[in-house]
């Protein structure tokens, strides 16, 4: 069970899905052009997602 | 913990109006990081651009910015330098605004040797003015003025900047996000004229012509293409074919240009 906490500000998200396809445990999926944090409980904190995304949509809060 | 840009990011600017997977965000992420790397104030930090989509970063960033005419960013940063030596004065700017229209002032800018950073963003086009080829365009792209074909061979910026006398040069790519701050922040520390080359994309003119399906798809070939320098210095010719090297490229230590002019000043008043 993970302790991070993805933030996905969807005002922001422009779901070009940089963050879903690089994802290392298929943590998002993209749900009409936005991203959705579909499986939470896999997510590493690895930041990846955080760091590639180009619109600010993304925060990855580490528990 | 997540990263707090906003302290250095206009209040209601965001968000910004780059499309959807364009890697000037990316790199705008990490010049912030950098500018936190090195510790830097607002009040002493400028960033100057000229025209065009990566020309539009200042205005997000909350510093002292300015924004100037299409190409000349080098050329009003090389006066604010001079006539503030003790600001942190960065670049940023496109393919076509610093290798075309501002050709002129990134050369002589590097070969003068002074103190800033250009963050050059290489997105293969023209992108704000409609799709148009740049000096970057690769040798067979379609753009919207060539639309059989582009006939021109590219400018290696990289070497380019290193031909005109700058001082510390890198690349890396917009995939590449964590190599961005770092080599940025290098720069910024490095005295004299340091350019850092982020090849990025730009999904909306030249992806949609060049067949790339996707944002995803541009993003894999700046992902398998990137070789390391080093990693680079064990391969064949024939291996490199194609590739984009990453990494610091050069480094050397020159007089720099301020100093030196000081020491012009400092003789016309007889010191």
């Amino acid at each position: 069970m993970s302790s991070a906490k993805i933030e996905v500000i969807e005002k922001y998200c422009k779901g070009c899905a940089i963050c879903a396809e690089f994802c290392p445990k298929q943590v998002l999926e993209m749900d009409a052009f936005v991203v959705t944090v579909a499986r939470p409980q896999d997510c590493i904190a690895c930041m990846q997602c955080e760091l590639r995304c180009p619109d600010f949509a993304i925060k990855v809060h580490k528990g | 913990m997540s990263y707090d840009y906003d302290k250095w990011i206009r209040p209601g600017k965001l968000p910004h109006i780059w499309c959807p997977g364009c890697g000037h965000g990316i790199v705008m992420k990490g010049l912030i990081r950098a500018l936190d790397i090195c510790g830097l104030e607002k009040n002493n930090t400028a960033i100057v651009s000229g025209i065009g989509c990566a020309s539009r970063l200042p205005g997000y960033i909350d510093a002292c910015t300015l924004h100037t005419a299409h190409g000349r960013a080098a050329a009003f940063a090389t006066g604010v330098k001079m006539a503030k030596p003790e600001m942190t004065v960065i670049c940023c700017g496109g393919d076509g605004d610093g290798t075309a229209i501002g050709g002129n002032h990134f050369i002589h800018a590097c070969r003068r040797n002074i103190d800033m950073t250009y963050v050059l963003m290489n997105n293969h086009i023209y992108g704000m003015t409609g799709g148009q080829f740049s000096p970057c365009t690769p040798t067979g792209a379609k753009a919207s003025t060539t639309p059989y074909g582009n006939p021109d061979p590219i400018f290696d910026i990289s070497k380019l900047a290193i031909g005109a006398g700058a001082t510390f040069v890198a690349r890396t790519t917009a995939f590449h996000a964590t190599q961005i701050d770092k080599l940025i922040a290098e720069g910024i520390k490095h005295k004299g004229m340091a350019v850092i080359e982020v090849v990025d994309d730009c999904p909306t003119t030249y992806g949609r012509r060049n067949k790339f399906r996707s944002v995803v798809d541009m993003m894999k070939v700046l992902k398998d293409t990137a070789v390391p320098v080093v990693a680079a210095a064990k391969m064949t010719a024939e291996q490199l074919e194609g590739k984009i090297l990453t990494g610091v490229l050069y480094q050397e230590n020159k007089p720099e240009y301020c100093e030196q002019y000081a020491k012009v000043i400092a003789k016309a008043k007889g010191a």
